[in-house]
């Protein structure tokens, strides 16, 4: 199975090329455009109890929508393609990190906030050098959590003319044709668990001396 | 050096005030404690003094200049800042923790080390050793002790303490409480200092200003607080065992009168206090004690009858 699996891959070797970087594009776009908003976003709610409560509910509804669900109400708004594909696995991809951008930020200690603030450190100050390196591993993991959803959301994209590697899964579900799916599939799983090591790596990097534990 | 007039401060406009019409003048070098219960609007005062909270109404003046008139950032940069659990920034060394406001006035690199260095000496924390270190390698009190450097690096000539040692230990909070009103002290820094323990206050203060909602009741020296409390509230607020907390606020060597003790005698040391000495005459059920020195000297007896006199 996996030997037929291989020979159609050295068989085919642009269009996996092309379904591989189309996949690798796409979950990375998604997931850069979901953290330019959703930092922002959390960062500025974070410091408002209204607006963090509200933000904290509608990531949470967001996070509980089916990825396939989100795909297929994207299609009669937008059409078909990458760009559709795009939009809505960045809107998959912002309850995580927006979730745990709020999270990082409320979870400071409030003396820890305090103490800075009563020795002169401008709202500016604080969140640079306070809240900020303070909250960065959880936001990492929120990005983590986010990537892992968006590369296997991705091969959802292939329903509706996104490209990427669910191409091959699709097309081997059709054709009953495992070897090709395998394809498809397999590629998807070290992409994620490869995706999931190197947030992992580099979430221990991130977090400060002081916070971790010994 | 601290004035405050005719503060008021109201968190709901529907609910009593937090702080009603409080004025109270604190001079250089002076500790003033504020306490009272709960809610009585001793931490309020206190941070209204570095605009951590805007008041209503009323003015408050250090060292002449009108705190509203100030920029509140540069304001609290000039003004140390202590509180009770410290907030010790936790991904940040105990020498960076210390340096905060220097770094924040744009001191030099080699300065700011410099005076880190002499400030965890100055609290008894051996550089070389705590420096590279996290907060949490410390204990509680070590802690404290960086947050009080902290709050003195830039050599602030008025410091907020809001139950700094609150959070600490009987042992080391008496450890902690002796050895910094020795510090403070030496480096005359005025002080408003809030606690909800009375004995703390009689121990720190110069003098203690006694709040009940929002009002002050009574603003003395803590002999006389304790003497003439103003009020009922006041004298409830000190405690039934005023007698003998104004001992405890008496020096032995002050109320020593010449004189051969008898034999059997305790030996009393003259640094102790009035309520050690009466302690001393009743566990050996005599009326006279020996006052010795640090080194065992004679100085004189103590007999109950000097001790009654020095309340009188």
């Amino acid at each position: 199975m996996l030997e037929e699996a291989w020979q159609f891959l050295i068989t085919h070797p642009s269009q996996f090329a092309t379904a591989l970087g189309v996949h690798v594009a796409l979950s990375a776009a998604a997931l850069a455009i979901a953290a330019g908003i959703a930092i922002p976003v959390g960062i500025v709610a974070a410091h408002r109890p209204r607006a963090a409560f509200a933000a904290i509910n509608v990531a949470n509804i967001g996070r509980t929508l089916p990825s396939l669900a989100v795909l297929a109400l994207v299609m009669p708004l937008l059409g078909t393609g990458f760009l559709p594909s795009l939009f809505a696995l960045s809107l998959l991809a912002l309850p995580p990190i927006l979730i745990n951008t709020l999270v990082g930020i409320r979870g400071i200690d409030a003396e820890v906030v305090d103490a800075a603030r009563g020795m002169g450190m401008t709202a500016r100050g604080i969140l640079a050098k306070i809240e900020w390196p303070l909250a960065l591993p959880v936001i990492f993991a929120g990005l983590r959590t986010a990537a892992i959803q968006v590369i296997s959301g991705a091969v959802l994209a292939a329903f509706i003319g996104g490209g990427g590697l669910g191409d091959f899964i699709t097309a081997g579900i059709a054709m009953m044709a495992v070897p090709q799916l395998l394809v498809g599939a397999i590629p998807v799983t070290l992409l994620a668990l490869g995706a999931d090591y190197a947030f992992g790596a580099l979430q221990r990097r991130i977090t400060p001396r002081g916070l971790r534990v010994a | 050096m601290i004035e405050i007039a005719h503060l008021s401060k109201r968190f709901a406009a529907s609910g009593p005030p937090a702080v009603d019409d409080l004025s109270l003048s604190i001079g250089e070098g002076e500790i003033c404690v504020l306490i009272g219960p709960s809610g009585c609007g001793k931490t309020t005062t206190m941070r209204m003094i570095n605009r951590m909270i805007e008041p209503d109404s009323g003015v408050i003046k250090i060292a002449g200049r009108d705190v509203t008139n100030i920029d509140a950032v540069e304001l609290r940069r000039s003004v140390g800042y202590v509180i009770q659990q410290v907030g010790l920034f936790p991904h940040m060394t105990i020498g960076e923790n210390v340096a905060t406001v220097p770094q924040l006035l744009g001191w030099d690199s080699a300065r700011i080390a410099s005076r880190v260095d002499a400030l965890l000496e100055q609290v008894d924390m051996d550089p070389k050793r705590y420096r590279d270190r996290y907060p949490r390698e410390l204990s509680g009190g070590q802690k404290q002790r960086v947050g009080v450097a902290r709050a003195l690096a830039a050599d602030p000539p008025v410091m907020l303490m809001d139950e700094p040692f609150g959070a600490l230990d009987p042992i080391t909070r008496a450890a902690l409480q002796d050895e910094f009103l020795r510090l403070l002290y030496e480096l005359r820094k005025t002080i408003v200092f809030v606690t909800h323990d009375i004995d703390e206050a009689l121990k720190m203060g110069t003098r203690i200003a006694i709040l009940r909602s929002g009002r002050l009741v009574q603003f003395d020296r803590p002999q006389a607080i304790l003497a003439h409390p103003s009020d009922a509230f006041v004298e409830a607020f000190v405690g039934d065992d005023r007698a003998l907390k104004r001992l405890g606020l008496l020096n032995v060597g002050r109320f020593a009168v010449a004189g051969a003790p008898p034999a059997g005698a305790p030996a009393i040391d003259a640094s102790q206090d009035l309520r050690d000495a009466l302690s001393a005459l009743l566990a050996a059920n005599v009326d006279v004690g020996a006052v010795v020195d640090g080194q065992g000297v004679n100085r004189g007896v103590i007999t109950l009858h000097a001790i009654r006199a020095a309340l009188a």
